[in-house]
C-alpha cells in the first residue's frame, strides 16, 4: 500500500477545500471498500480525507413529506430507521440484504453510492482493465463474466454496480447532493452515473472534488408498498446476482403506478423505465407483468456465461409484482 | 510540505488509553495484534469477508481489518478481552462455552464481538433482511434461527460449528432478554428510546428449527 497523510474534517467547506488543494487525496467514510482496494493497490491515494465526523449523520423528514439523509448516515442507521421502514421499506429492505451487520455499521450512504465494481478483473492488478487502465483491454468479456452486465454495458466494459441500497434508491427517484469549492449542487440518481461507452473508467456526473453530502428522497406514496428481493449465491453476505426494487399501486385491477429497479444488471442500478411504461394503465395481471418484463429485456445483450439472468430478471419481476399485487388486495 | 505518514495516536481499548507511534497504513486490526499485543482479535482474510477480527466500536459491531488505527482515534473500541466482567465471562462467552459454539476457535473471539453487538441491535428493534415485515408497527421480531443466521452471517466459520453458534447466541440473547427490563435498556441506535421493542423469547423449537 503507498503511504498517505490524514486529516479528520469537522465541516464541509473544510473537506471540500482540503481536496481540491491535493488531487491525489480521497474522501474517507466508512472504508469498507477504499481500504479493501488500497490493500490492492487498487487505490492509491497521497491523502486520506476523513468524512466521518461530519455534521451529515441526520436523516429528516422534509417539508413536502419526502426525507432527507445525511451522506455519512450509516447503512445500519438507514436500514433501522422507523420513516425509511414505514414510508420506503423496499429500501430498508435492500440496505438489509447488503453485506454484514458489521460492515452496514461501518459503510455509510455516500460511499454506498460510490463504491466500485466487484469484478475480479478490476481488482487485480495483473490484469487488464479498461475500468483501472483506460485501454488496456477487458478481459471479462471472453473471460470470467457469469456475474457481468446484460443491460447498458459496452465493448469495454460489463462490470455491473454492486449497490443494493442505490437500486431501491433509483426506484424512488431519489436525488444526490454535493458540494465543492463552487458551491452546491444536485444530481438525479438516473444522471449520477455515467454511461459506459468508451469510458468505463469516468463513473459518476459529480465535479471533480465534490463532496455527496447527502440523498433527498422525494414524497412517494406508492413506496408505502414496495419490497426488495435478492438474489446471490449463497443465502447471505453475498452480492446479488440479481435484484429488484418495486412498488405498486393497484387499483380494480388497473396499475395506477409502478416503479421497478434491478440490481446486478448493469453499471448502474437499472431503473426499468420501459416496464414501468407498458405496465401504467394496464391489467395488474401475470401476463402483463411478463410482458413488461420482455420489454424491458428486449434490450439485453448477454454473454455467454450470463444469460441466465434475462429469466431471472423476468421471473423476479413477475414474481415481485404478483407479490405487491396480493399485498395491495390485503 | 510533505505530508506526514505517519502520526502518534490515542486509542481507547478496553477502557485504557494506549498512546503509539503508527503508520497511517495500519488497520486497527494490525495495531491491536502488532502494537499493543491484544492478540485475541484474529486475522482470517484481513479484507472483510470473514469477521474474524470483529470487535466493538462505540459500542457498534465492527470489522477491524477495514478500519485505519488512526481513524479509530476518539472512539471507544472494545475488543474480546475486554468483555467478560473480571474473572466473571459476559453472558455470550459463557452460553458458548456451555454450548461448545466452537471447534478450533479461531472464528470465536469475532463470534462473541459480533454476537454480543447483535442481541443489543435485534433489542433496539433492528430488523434484518430475514425479518418478513420490516415496518416499525410490524414490531421486533422474535430471535428466531433464521434470524440469528442472518444476523450473524457475517462471521464465518470454517469448522462448520455453525448449529452450535446458533444455539449458543440463542440462549445468551434469551438470558439477556430476561435479565433486562426493557425499559432499562440503553442502545445508541437511531430508531431512538420510543421505538425499543422487546425481543420475544426464542423456544427450543425454534432454536432447533
Amino acid at each position: 500500500m503507498r503511504e498517505f497523510g490524514y486529516q479528520r474534517v469537522f465541516d464541509v467547506p473544510g473537506a471540500v477545500a482540503r481536496l481540491g488543494a491535493d488531487p491525489d487525496a480521497r474522501y474517507l467514510g466508512g472504508g469498507t471498500n477504499l481500504v479493501d482496494l488500497m490493500k490492492a493497490g487498487v487505490e492509491r491515494p497521497a491523502l486520506l480525507i476523513d468524512v466521518r465526523e461530519l455534521p451529515l449523520d441526520g436523516i429528516e423528514t422534509t417539508d413536502d413529506g419526502g426525507l432527507r439523509i445525511g451522506a455519512t448516515v450509516t447503512n445500519s442507521d438507514l436500514a433501522a430507521h422507523p420513516e425509511v421502514r414505514r414510508r420506503y421499506p423496499a429500501l430498508a429492505q435492500a440496505v438489509l440484504a447488503g453485506a454484514s451487520g458489521q460492515l452496514r455499521n461501518m459503510a455509510t450512504v455516500g460511499g454506498n453510492l460510490l463504491q466500485r465494481t466487484r469484478c475480479g478483473y478490476f481488482a487485480d492488478l495483473a490484469k487488464p482493465c479498461n475500468k483501472r487502465v483506460p485501454g488496456s483491454g477487458c478481459p471479462a468479456i471472453e473471460g470470467e463474466h457469469h456475474n457481468h452486465a446484460i443491460l447498458g454495458a459496452s465493448e469495454h466494459c460489463v462490470a455491473i454496480h454492486p449497490s443494493d441500497m442505490g437500486v431501491a434508491l433509483a426506484a424512488f427517484d431519489a436525488v444526490i447532493s454535493y458540494e465543492t469549492a463552487d458551491g452546491p449542487g444536485e444530481l438525479p440518481l438516473a444522471e449520477f452515473y455515467l454511461p459506459v461507452g468508451d469510458t468505463p473508467h469516468l463513473e459518476t456526473a459529480l465535479p471533480s472534488g465534490a463532496l455527496i453530502t447527502g440523498v433527498t428522497l422525494p414524497p412517494t406514496p406508492v413506496a408505502a408498498v414496495s419490497r426488495y428481493r435478492k438474489v446471490r449465491e449463497r443465502a447471505s453476505y453475498a452480492f446479488a446476482i440479481g435484484s429488484i426494487a418495486a412498488a405498486l399501486d393497484v387499483q380494480d385491477g388497473v396499475v395506477r403506478e409502478v416503479r421497478l429497479a434491478l440490481g446486478a444488471v448493469a453499471s448502474r442500478p437499472w431503473r426499468a423505465q420501459e416496464a414501468e411504461r407498458v405496465l401504467t394503465g394496464g391489467p395488474a395481471s401475470a401476463d402483463a407483468f411478463a410482458a413488461a418484463a420482455d420489454a424491458e429485456l428486449a434490450a439485453a445483450k448477454t454473454l455467454p456465461h450470463n444469460g441466465y439472468k434475462v429469466t431471472l430478471m423476468r421471473n423476479l419481476v413477475v414474481a415481485m409484482l404478483t407479490e405487491l399485487t396480493e399485498e395491495a388486495a390485503r | 510540505m510533505a505530508l506526514s505518514t505517519s502520526s502518534a495516536i490515542t486509542l481507547n481499548i478496553n477502557g485504557e488509553k494506549h498512546t503509539l507511534p503508527v503508520d497511517h497504513r495500519t488497520t486497527l486490526l494490525d495495531a491491536l495484534r502488532e502494537h499493543l499485543d491484544l492478540t485475541g482479535t484474529k486475522k482470517g482474510c484481513d479484507q472483510g469477508q470473514c469477521g474474524a477480527c470483529t470487535v466493538l466500536i462505540d459500542g457498534r459491531r465492527a470489522v477491524s481489518c477495514l478500519q485505519l488505527a488512526i481513524a479509530s482515534e476518539g472512539r471507544v473500541i472494545t475488543t474480546i478481552e475486554g468483555v467478560a466482567d473480571g474473572e466473571r465471562l459476559h453472558p455470550v462467552q459463557q452460553a458458548f462455552l456451555d454450548l461448545d459454539g466452537y471447534q478450533c476457535g479461531y472464528c470465536t473471539p469475532g463470534q462473541i464481538c459480533s454476537a454480543i453487538a447483535m442481541i443489543e441491535e435485534h433489542a433496539a428493534g433492528w430488523p434484518s433482511a430475514a425479518t418478513a415485515d420490516v415496518r416499525p408497527e410490524a414490531g421486533a421480531p422474535p430471535l428466531t434461527a433464521d434470524e440469528i443466521r442472518e444476523r450473524m452471517s457475517g462471521n464465518l466459520c470454517r469448522c462448520g460449528a455453525y448449529v452450535s453458534i446458533v444455539q449458543a447466541v440463542a440462549q445468551a440473547a434469551e438470558a439477556e432478554a430476561a435479565q433486562t427490563p426493557t425499559t432499562a435498556r440503553q442502545f445508541s441506535g437511531p430508531s431512538g428510546p420510543g421505538d425499543l421493542a422487546h425481543p420475544a423469547g426464542t423456544t427450543d423449537a425454534e432454536m432447533t428449527a
